[in-house]
């Protein structure tokens, strides 16, 4: 046993690492990525201005050595913005995400195992999917007033019936496989049956998924504060700087290119890393065919 | 082709295919450097040519080489020359090749339903062939070649079946289909890869008449690949035996079958199943099982409502005598895995009870029928798929047992006792799936039935995805298990050759009912009603061996 058990636990430890190097999209956006969540984490370290300070007479400074991406309209670092904005973004993005499988997964393997329960659950889904996301996240923060955790969950309410629908896909095609069948046949209860069996062939497919939400959540968490619906103007987050800035675009336009500028950087090495993964995890969803020479 | 290079051979006699010294290699990092290797085989005209080997021989990449369908990058040609009609097919260029595919040659393949396009007309899929390679002939005298070839096929009705899709007809249709397909341009050979396995028995028959039929009408040449040393038996020419890439005999199929020179043609033809009827065991009044009046219904709706019934089981009665085997035997669409899955209540019936020790499990549900799926456990067709690819053999294996209350230590005694009697070592429960072959993982099946120590086991076709040799192998293993551990058992099969060797009684299904029920040997002997009658009538190899049921 030892060798293979040995040989096994070696392999999982270092599959994320092995994973990195194989593929060099995976390699440059988990790398961009992991750059900006050390940006914002340690903000408080990398800049010793602070967000909140307004300096009237400072206000809409060009970016120059003081001011890096120079200040906004009351005279804030919008460096010192940006990157303590980026915490709020990264962790709604990240809740939001981590919600949306956790919720959707349940969802879908229920609703796809136990056959009564999927036409009305798919029908509740479909109607989820009917109201425009934003719409909705929109009317539940003006209705419960923003908070980080009603502006999760607005955006989580309209990401679950993506990742019910894909959960419940997988499960349909395994719920028949024989060995499900086995595991049905010694007696396992159906909770046992769908997280030992049935779960395992989800969680590919679902890492990708929610790489994706993650990237959706940041953006939709943006637009929030963008409406001015987001979190409270005197919390930095990057929609707010964005909204912020809208006003003074033209006479200052740093204030909207730098939140911007890091805004697309994330979302777009989170989408590539979603892209590698899913080409490494998923083949069958790959559209580009690797030819091995 | 010059006369030097076929000195005996005059020229109108010269083959369609000569095959010299082909050698296929594999991708590095594998067992053996070579797919085939040294092959060399002819095929003339009006001849059969069967290459026979189990999986893994290379008899499939020789076909695909020959059609020039090697997937590129991981099988090349690396020695020795293919010719057709005189013409070396290495290094034709890509137009060339797709004028001779269909022209000069044409592949039937083993699965007739993903094969055909299911989205169109089997009509317009014959007709497609000729508009792509004979673009002068006229949509009139198209539609005379189609209905002429299916004819030709012997499709009932040509005119009407043209327009009918390919899921509205038969296995054994369909695959006639994808003959009149081939056979549309006339082409010199036709490549056909196991094109009866996926079809029943009789079925089977049909089809292996046919393609005799046509040699005799068309001037091909047919190569044909084959697992099925009865199917050689029945309609070859001139057979190959081919084993690890390399041939390993090959003669008049006569000669083969009954003298074979090489050990591992011996080994092959003697783990052909026969019918064999072992004396039946002697069992008690005691019942393990008992059937009455089971029905079951599929139901199909849509959205809209619209119902489709399909009937699975009709008021099918029978009992299983404890320490008795009893067969299930019959043709795809019988009924017979439905019966299967409702006995383990994978379905649930209509009507009907099945009584297990004085309880009926078809009204049970919830914790109750959990706590008895312990007394009847099933092993899978496809050992394949059976076994979760993510989890330890000793995972699956002690699952079942530690959920009915065993402890951990006295489930893993078990377990590795089981693993020893189905002729694994404990080490293999450390492992995973995939390190096994067929044959073994079968084994683990059989392993985690019987850890549930369940009264009955049910054997849902557990050979039929095996090799031959290894068929055997498994099948003694369920003899040598019965004996020592006395359970009772429903075999489900399709081959009544396998059925004579390990059940005391036979059901024989037909659309879902039972028509015939009995002692193996008398129902093989004497079968009364015509549907048996056809079974055992279709049997392959009954020419060679046609001492078969007499004996």
């Amino acid at each position: 046993m030892s060798e293979i058990g040995q040989a096994a636990g070696r392999g999982r430890r270092v599959f994320l690492l092995d994973l990195a190097l194989e593929n060099r999209a995976i390699l440059i956006s988990g790398a961009v990525l992991l750059t900006i969540v050390c940006i914002s984490a340690f903000a408080g370290l990398l800049t010793t201005a602070d967000p909140f300070q307004i300096r009237p007479r400072l206000r809409l400074r060009p970016p120059g050595p003081d001011f890096w991406f120079g200040t906004d309209a009351l005279g804030r670092d919008v460096f010192a913005l940006v990157l303590h904005g980026g915490k709020l973004s990264l962790l709604v993005g990240f809740l939001a995400a981590v919600c949306g499988a956790v919720i959707g997964t349940a969802l879908g393997l229920v609703t796809g195992y136990f056959r009564w329960l999927d036409t009305v659950m798919m029908r509740v889904m479909d109607g989820i999917m009917a109201i425009p996301g934003i719409l909705f996240a929109v009317a539940l923060v003006s209705l419960v007033g923003p908070s980080l955790w009603s502006i999760v969950a607005a955006i989580t309410f309209s990401e679950i019936p993506r990742v019910t629908r894909l959960v419940r896909s997988v499960v349909l095609s395994v719920r028949d496989e024989p060995y499900v069948r086995a595991a049905e046949g010694i007696g396992l209860p159906s909770a046992l049956v769908l997280v030992r069996h049935i779960l395992p062939s989800c969680i590919a497919p679902l890492i990708v998924q929610t790489t994706y939400m993650f990237a959706a959540a940041i953006l939709a968490e943006a637009v929030l504060g963008f409406l001015g619906v987001g979190f409270p103007p005197d919390i930095p987050s990057w929609g707010n700087v964005l909204a912020e800035g809208r006003a003074v675009f033209q006479r200052a336009p740093w204030t909207i290119i730098a939140p911007g500028l890091f805004l697309a950087l994330t979302v777009m090495a989170v989408n590539i890393l979603g892209d590698g993964l899913r080409d490494r995890l998923d083949p069958r969803l790959s559209r580009a065919t690797k030819v091995s020479a | 082709m010059t006369p030097q290079d076929t000195p005996k051979a005059p020229p109108v006699d010269a083959p369609i295919l000569d095959i010299k010294g082909l050698t296929i290699a594999l991708p590095g990092g594998l067992d053996r450097r070579h797919a085939v290797e040294d092959l060399s085989f002819r095929v003339h005209r009006r001849q059969i040519v069967c290459l026979v080997g189990e999986s893994g021989s290379g008899k499939s990449v020789t076909a695909s080489a020959v059609m020039s369908l090697l997937p590129k990058g991981t099988l090349k040609i690396v020695g020795g020359t293919i010719t057709l009609d005189g013409e070396s097919l290495i290094g034709a260029s890509p137009e060339r090749l797709c004028a001779l595919r269909g022209n000069r040659m044409a592949m039937v393949f083993q699965e007739p339903l993903t094969a055909l396009n299911p989205v169109m007309r089997v009509g317009d899929q014959i007709a497609e062939v000729l508009r792509i390679h004979r673009p002068q002939m006229t949509a009139g005298e198209i539609a005379d070649r189609v209905r002429e070839l299916m004819a030709d096929v012997h499709l009932p009705n040509p005119e009407a079946m043209r327009h009918v899709y390919p899921h509205q007809i038969s296995g054994g249709q369909r695959q006639r289909v994808m003959i009149a397909m081939a056979l549309a341009l006339e082409p010199s050979l036709i490549i056909a890869d196991e094109p009866t396995t996926a079809l029943d028995v009789t079925t089977q028959a049909q089809i292996l008449r046919l393609f005799r039929e046509l040699l005799s009408k068309h001037d091909s040449g047919i190569l044909l690949i084959t697992h099925d040393f009865g199917v050689v038996a029945d309609v070859a020419d001139h057979v190959v035996v081919m084993r690890h890439g390399r041939a390993v005999e090959s003669g008049k199929p006569q000669a083969v079958l009954t003298a074979p020179s090489h050990p591992y043609t011996r080994l092959l033809i003697d783990a052909v199943p026969r019918f064999h009827f072992r004396p039946p065991e002697t069992v008690g009044p005691e019942v393990a099982l008992e059937v009455t009046n089971l029905r079951l219904t599929y139901r199909s709706s849509s959205f809209l409502g619209r119902r489709r019934e399909t009937v699975a089981l009709d008021d099918v009665s029978f009992f299983l005598a404890k320490g008795e085997t009893l067969g299930i035997v019959g043709e795809s669409g019988s009924g017979k895995s439905s019966l299967a899955k409702t006995l383990l209540r994978f379905e649930r019936p209509d009507s009907g009870e099945i009584r297990i020790g004085g309880t009926n499990i078809a009204s049970l549900g919830g914790g109750e029928l959990r706590r008895f799926r312990r007394t009847i456990q099933m092993i899978f067709q496809d050992p394949y798929a059976s076994l979760n690819p993510r989890r330890k053999v000793g995972q699956s294996l002690l699952e079942g047992p530690i959920q009915h209350g065993v402890s951990r230590a006295d489930a893993l005694a078990r377990v590795e006792r089981l693993m020893e009697m189905v002729g694994l070592n404990r080490e293999a429960l450390s492992r995973f799936p995939h390190e096994f072959s067929g044959g073994q993982r079968q084994r683990i099946c059989i392993a985690r039935a019987l850890a549930m120590e369940p009264d009955i086991i049910v054997a849902d076709e557990p050979v039929s995805a095996l090799d031959v040799s290894v068929q055997a192998q498994v099948l003694k293993l369920f003899e040598d298990l019965r004996r020592e551990i006395g359970f009772s058992m429903v075999f489900v099969t399709h081959d009544l050759r396998i059925a004579s060797n390990v059940c005391d009684r036979v059901a024989v299904m037909r659309r879902g009912q039972i028509v015939e029920i009995g002692r193996t040997e008398q129902i093989f002997r004497t079968p009364q009603h015509p549907y048996t009658q056809a079974l055992i009538a279709a049997v392959p190899g009954q020419s060679v061996h046609a001492d078969l049921l007499s004996a």
